[in-house]
């Protein structure tokens, strides 16, 4: 039977996958040993896991173990890799280069180096969401030092392209960080191909734990970092600190399955993407948010327009989504990722991101899709802006008074 | 967010949703807010004689709780003349729905609309509307 509400927010956090949880359980309670205990068998028990996981992780990108960092998940690692980057680096220039779409993780972390006398430049997107590369090379100067650049979009699910970014960076001499958090698993990562320097990675949004996350610190050619958090000198100094073996275990086995069972699965979730899109797609005035080519199969951001969007996240309550507007505040506000694609305000409010993932079904799909048609035709019903297109009239031309 | 009893049950059931036609005896429009703000209400009343309010009919953009605001006033304004419509205040429809400070907004809102309908009104009846 179909339980409600549907989760539909996977690229909020994704649910422990069973087996992961079960390799876990044993970590906690009988191999508890500190993996960096060298002396006695609960150590080296321990450390055998670890390292188990850091092949894993390795392995779904076509890294070397040696590259993979533990820290408590993609924030993190997107803090080490941009100020350890231009910390270190702050010899060659004190300028980064970023996207205005990218996850607050990063954006926030160069606010900061901004505050500590770096100069950072937030590159517009085109409206599909996707960087160009033409005005990304314009970006570029003698003293810039690291650039960042996010895989897939967590609020649009697309793809930017980073083979030509690494390219570009490579070529001249730029670290290169990519924020990876939302496409393990989704997408092929072929870090022996791709010239990326330092890539960062989470375990809850592919069916790890939370809590748990590595950053790729590419070793050829070696990329250098300024440690962010000091202490026992633990993985090689990058990040000190008591390795959370459990949490580790986790993230390596969801890892391997992800590495496993992405090619059927992204085929079975592009599936029910395309389903959901066409049973919507017969509502009028509906727009996808983002190139739907250039996109990994689990997103689907639309907006609705004429249906404000609160009332239609109250009215999608048996839905588990993402809303494209913060509205628990007075003053709403609207997604910054949707108002860099050029979307005028009322469609950013009216957005919602369904993220689709492992345990999505058909049945769940097809119930989101009757219940979005009812509602979307009962708040338009309710609508005066819909009267007034449905009349004819055209909004923009429309003196509304101020309030 | 949480809601009150009342405002969902407004949000659910809105009462008296829709519109008259434009040129029906006796019917004036209120217009309020604009939808870069996130909230537009359309008020319609509909006066007989003596300045009763007969029937009123809405439709909003909105949140909920300017929904809700919404449709009670449509309940509110029936039975009284215009005048007596004016004196339906923010604080009261705040009040009714248990309305929650970041919402208050909505309240005044539904207040524009009635003044902004009694406005149309006025306008359209000034030949006989008598002091």
């Amino acid at each position: 039977m179909l339980k409600l509400p549907i989760y539909l927010d996977y690229s909020a956090t994704t649910p422990v996958d069973p087996r992961v949880a079960e390799k876990m359980i044993p970590y906690l309670v009988e191999k508890f040993g500190n993996p960096a205990s060298r002396s006695h068998a609960f150590g080296w028990d321990a450390e055998a896991a670890v390292e188990e996981a850091r092949l894993e992780v390795a392995t779904l990108v076509n890294a070397d173990p040696k590259e993979i960092v533990w820290t408590s998940g993609a924030t993190e690692s997107n803090n080490l890799a941009l100020k350890g980057a231009a910390q270190f680096y702050a010899g060659k220039g004190k300028h980064l280069v970023t996207v205005k779409t990218e996850h607050k993780a990063v954006l926030d972390t160069c606010r900061e180096l901004e505050r500590l006398g770096f100069e950072v430049s937030y590159l517009d997107v085109m409206d599909n969401g996707l960087l160009d590369l033409a005005a990304f090379k314009a970006a570029l100067r003698p003293d810039t030092s690291v650039v960042s650049v996010m895989l897939v979009n967590n609020e649009i699910g697309v793809i930017q392209p980073i083979a030509e970014i690494g390219e570009i960076c490579r070529a001249r001499g730029i670290v290169f960080h990519v924020d990876a958090a939302q496409a393990t698993g989704k997408v092929v990562i072929d870090l022996a191909t791709m010239k990326v320097d330092l890539m960062s990675f989470s375990a809850h949004k592919t069916y790890g734990p939370k809590g748990i996350g590595a950053l790729y610190v590419r070793r050829k050619p070696r990329v250098r970092l300024a440690a962010q958090m000091h202490g026992g000198g633990h993985e090689r100094g990058f990040r000190s600190g008591t390795l959370a073996t459990h949490q580790i275990v986790g993230m390596g086995e969801a890892f391997r399955l992800a590495r496993l069972e992405m090619g059927a699965e992204n085929e079975r979730i592009r599936m029910l993407r395309d389903r959901l899109l066409k049973g919507l797609s017969d509502i009028e005035h509906v727009y996808v948010n983002g190139d739907l080519e250039q996109r990994v199969p689990h997103n689907l951001n639309i907006s609705f327009a004429y249906v404000e969007g609160e009332s239609l996240l109250m009215a999608v309550k048996d839905l588990a989504v993402s809303s494209g507007s913060a509205c628990t505040s007075a003053s709403l506000e609207p997604s910054y990722v949707l108002r860099a694609l050029g979307r005028e305000d009322e469609l950013a409010h009216s957005s919602i991101r369904f993220t689709l993932g492992r345990f999505t079904t058909e049945e769940e799909i097809d119930y989101a899709s009757r219940l979005l048609h009812d509602k979307i035709a009962r708040l338009r019903e309710l609508s005066p802006l819909w009267e007034m297109v449905q009349e004819g009239v055209d909004l923009s031309t429309v003196q509304w008074a101020a309030h | 967010m949480s809601y009150s009893v009342k405002v969902l049950d407004h949000y659910e059931n809105p009462r008296n949703v829709g519109s008259f036609g434009k040129e029906e005896e006796g019917v004036a429009t209120g217009m309020v807010g604009a939808p870069a703000c996130g909230d537009v209400m359309k008020l319609q009343i509909k006066v007989g004689k003596g300045g009763v309010i007969e029937d009123a009919k809405f439709k909003t953009y909105g949140c909920g709780s300017a929904i809700a605001s919404s449709s009670l006033v449509t309940e509110w304004v029936k039975g009284k003349t215009v005048e007596q419509a004016l004196g339906i205040k923010n604080t009261q429809i705040a009040e009714e729905l248990a309305l929650p400070p970041v919402k208050i907004h909505c309240s005044i809102l539904a207040e524009d609309a009635i003044k902004a309908a009694v406005a149309d009104y006025k306008k359209k009846h000034a030949d006989q509307v008598v002091g």
